[in-house]
């Protein structure tokens, strides 16, 4: 998580909506931050967390929509950057904010088919907005990274079910070439967000045979506070069991971080035995709702995140648009 | 630009400005970055390659105001000489720090982050800054 | 080993040169140098350009063959000497060698270096290849910085202000006022200097040696050439040094120890049969006002920590203990960087020459000149002695 936040009253002030802001504030990176370098901060928290040998971590699966080459892996520098090379399985993905969980689901798969004996599950933005657009009051930046793993004696839960609920909906797009992208405003509604969202959660809890109350935790994607708790509402959710993953508030959409982010949050906070459910929502669109249940380890380690949390520095528009690239390159 | 441009170089060097890795001279027991086969202290040979410690403190600091070609557009900037843990000297920048915050004797940790582009179409160069470490 | 000696010396002013190019300044002085030793040009042997940024600046190497072929000396044996902004020094030492050696009589050195062709931050790109391109330069470490750390670390370690440090430069601008070739002529303040912007924390503007173009050159030749051209007046190279340092300064054990120049400065004076105590002018190489406090501690003419207080006492000045940068030093006089190491020489020999007017040390016998490469990791100590 940069250090740098600047609050929607800043730029409410130079492009001035009139409107409810959607977020209090958000992230910013510095000028020598980027998706890679954040996601590998995220990635070296969570193995040295892990405990794990490095040369036993056999994949580096990295979910952004932000990285810093059109072209060129961030994986392989990740991995080389973490010692894992070259024996190991990297990939970049896309599919914006659902890349970190798929990401994740991905590395399950290929922990729970013994190809590989652990994984690293990264969801990492450097989201980008058009200046003035509605979008840019949310547009964070974070990673996140899970270490996924077989090795039971370790976990901090157990990745029980996943859903993935996908169509063909294009909310949201950025076209080859464009520097910003472009959104369909109310369209990211109902037919993306909430759609995707509540169908690949039904579709866990019906193949599970879980319903909302089996949960103690919802962790959902979470693009500014309202939808989240609106989609609690629709699925039978209470706020109780929301908003303690719910971080965008603070710190605006991270985009493939965001529920990742939450979930981290969620897991600092959760006793042995507690089930948590995620859903993430990308647009393009599709969400991956997976359900978890906490060990008797959770309560022994805590990531980084309240500090993180807790070190910001404001900054005006100003050096905000400078931070983004908005300015131009020097 | 008057620095050399080059892809085979950075990709030499990635390893050492990925990992922090570092020298530990067998014969005066000095520890070094980068790592190198020659101690400059003792003048040794067969240094152990080490990962060195990611803490260590500021000796000294300066706030780049008119930085050289590559590093346009980044000022006003910190660089400071870093003692790491075990005694190595790393010469780096302070990140995530207002430079009127910077003390000698500062804590501090390493981080991952992004030094510069080769051009605005070449490769981008990461490397080790330090941030204050609480 | 035979004897050296300085029998011709020529300048350029030092300054924006617009309408002169790198090798139009170093012909001028190379010639001036010719002139002044009385000699035809076909009596010298070997010419060593001292040069350090000509790559990457004016895209130019083989300096050698160049300035020989403009100067109308092509065929002497030519060679560009680099040893960052210890070029000169350098090349002057390597001039001196093979004059003491006898393979040669009588060679040139011409220090040069044309610095207004390129962009601000091109020229602190340049001079930054005195550093560790991988591991220095890679941090956006600039020149000043590295030097602004070792600043930082002589305030600290000694409770010196910096006020007293930054003196040294208003000595050298009141230095440069009587020196026609200096690039600055005219006094500063403390006030203005310390009101300067900062350029590297705590390093300001004027406490900087400024960007420059200039060449300096001189004629060198042993016994036997002398025999056949003798004259009047005389100074001799008594000693001439040349010490390296760990490169990078953050490695040092010490960064404020200076030990290539005290290795390179107790090489020089021995050989010149010298002590410290015995030098009547001294050339600092100030690319920085600090260089001047750890000068002078160095050579012992003060504690570590109290060089600043000679400044404050006038004891650099002419008529002071231990007259330093009389003619505006690098500050003043100006810093054309390959040229620095042969300017500094050529400041002195016009003050054993008695040539230095209102500046002139009374008496003056010994002169030590203090060349240093990057921060310090070449240095280049010459020692020069009045003979007749």
């Amino acid at each position: 998580m940069p250090i740098y936040r600047i609050r929607a009253a800043e730029v409410a002030r130079v492009w001035g909506s009139g409107e409810e802001e959607p977020v209090r504030e958000k992230s910013v990176p510095g000028l020598d931050e980027d998706s890679l370098t954040m996601a590998y901060e995220a990635a070296r928290e969570a193995l040295e967390m892990s405990g794990v040998e490095r040369s036993e971590v056999g994949a580096v699966l990295v979910g952004s929509e932000s990285p810093p080459y059109a072209v060129k892996p961030s994986a392989t520098v990740i991995a080389e950057a973490l010692g894992l090379t070259p024996r190991v399985v990297a990939i970049d993905m896309e599919f914006a904010c659902k890349a970190g969980t798929t990401a994740m689901i991905l590395a399950a798969g290929l922990v729970a088919s013994g190809a590989i004996k652990h994984g690293l599950a990264i969801g990492t933005d450097n989201a980008q907005a058009r200046p003035g657009d509605e979008l840019e009051y949310t547009a964070g930046a974070g990673a996140a990274a899970y270490l996924v793993s077989g090795d039971s004696d370790r976990l901090l839960a157990v990745l029980e079910y996943a859903c993935s609920y996908v169509t063909d909906t294009p909310d949201f797009w950025r076209r080859e070439g464009e520097r910003y992208p472009r959104h369909a405003y109310r369209f990211t509604g109902a037919p993306a967000y909430f759609n995707h969202i509540v169908g690949a959660a039904k579709g866990l809890m019906e193949e599970a045979g879980l319903k909302p109350s089996d949960f103690d935790y919802v962790v959902f994607h979470q693009p500014n506070v309202k939808f989240p708790l609106r989609a609690a509402q629709m699925l039978g959710f209470k706020p109780e069991q929301v908003k303690p993953g719910l971080l965008s508030g603070e710190i605006g959409n991270t985009y493939a971080a965001a529920s990742l982010i939450g979930l981290a949050r969620v897991l600092d906070a959760a006793k042995p035995n507690q089930r948590i459910l995620v859903v993430s929502f990308g647009s393009g669109a599709g969400s991956d709702a997976i359900s978890l249940v906490t060990t008797e380890n959770v309560g022994k380690k805590r990531s980084s995140l309240e500090r993180l949390l807790s070190r910001k520095v404001y900054v005006d528009y100003g050096l905000y648009a400078k931070m983004k690239g908005i300015l131009g390159v020097a | 630009m008057v620095w050399a441009e080059s892809v085979p170089r950075v990709w030499r060097e990635r390893a050492k400005k990925y990992r922090l890795l570092g020298g530990k001279c067998p014969a005066c027991g000095s520890a070094v970055y980068p790592h190198r086969q020659v101690c400059p202290y003792c003048g040794s040979e067969g240094l152990q390659l080490v990962e060195l410690p990611r803490k260590g403190r500021v000796i000294s600091y300066t706030v780049i105001r008119h930085p050289p070609s590559d590093f346009v557009g980044k000022e006003p900037y910190v660089v400071a000489i870093v003692e790491l843990e075990g005694g190595a000297r790393v010469l780096a920048q302070l990140t995530d720090v207002k430079p009127e915050e910077v003390r000698e004797g500062m804590e501090v940790e390493a981080v991952f982050r992004r030094y510069r582009e080769q051009s605005p179409d070449g490769i981008i160069e990461y490397g080790i800054k330090f941030r204050p470490a609480h | 080993m035979k004897r050296v000696f300085i029998v011709g010396a020529g300048a350029t002013k030092v300054g924006e040169h617009w309408d002169r190019s790198l090798r139009d300044l170093a012909v001028e002085a190379l010639l001036a140098a010719v002139r002044d030793a009385g000699i035809d040009k076909r009596d010298v042997q070997a010419l060593y350009v001292g040069n350090m940024m000509s790559g990457e600046l004016q895209g130019q190497e083989h300096l050698g063959a160049l300035v020989a072929t403009w100067a109308g000396m092509a065929g002497v044996a030519a060679f560009k000497v680099e040893a960052a902004c210890a070029s000169g020094g350098a090349a002057l030492h390597q001039a001196y060698l093979a004059v003491a050696s006898g393979l040669y009589d009588c060679v040139a050195v011409v220090g040069v270096e044309k610095m207004t062709d390129a962009l601000p931050h091109d020229v602190t790109s340049a001079l930054l290849t005195a550093e560790d391109q991988e591991y220095v330069v890679f941090a956006g470490a600039t020149f000043v910085g590295l030097n602004a750390l070792v600043y930082r670390m002589y305030m600290s370690r000694y409770g010196v202000k910096q006020e007293d440090v930054a003196r040294f430069a208003v000595h050298c601008h009141k230095m440069a006022v009587n020196n026609p070739y200096a690039q600055f002529r005219r006094e500063v303040t403390l006030e203005e200097v310390m009101s300067s912007p900062p350029i590297a924390d705590p390093i300001r503007l004027l406490e900087c040696a400024p960007v420059g173009d200039g060449a300096a050159a001189l004629v060198l030749c042993n016994e036997d050439f002398l025999k056949r051209s003798p004259r009047d007046v005389l100074v001799e190279v008594a000693g001439s040094a040349v010490a390296t340092d760990i490169l990078s300064v953050h490695e040092r054990r010490d960064p404020l120890a200076m030990a290539g120049f005290r290795k390179a400065a107790e090489a020089a004076m021995k050989r010149a049969g010298i002590e410290a105590k015995d030098v009547d002018v001294l050339e600092v190489h100030d690319a920085f006002t600090v260089l001047g406090a750890l000068t002078l501690e160095a050579l012992g003419y003060a504690p570590p920590g109290k060089g600043w207080q000679l400044v404050a006492e006038g004891q650099v000045e002419p008529g002071g203990e231990i007259p330093t940068n009389t003619m505006g030093g690098l500050k003043a006089r100006g810093h054309p960087v390959g040229g620095t190491g042969v300017y500094q020489v050529f400041d002195i020999v016009r003050q054993l020459r008695g040539e230095a007017d209102a500046n002139q040390v009374e008496g003056a016998e010994i002169g030590l000149a203090q060349n240093l490469g990057g921060v310090a990791g070449t240095v280049a100590v010459h020692v020069l002695r009045r003979v007749r």
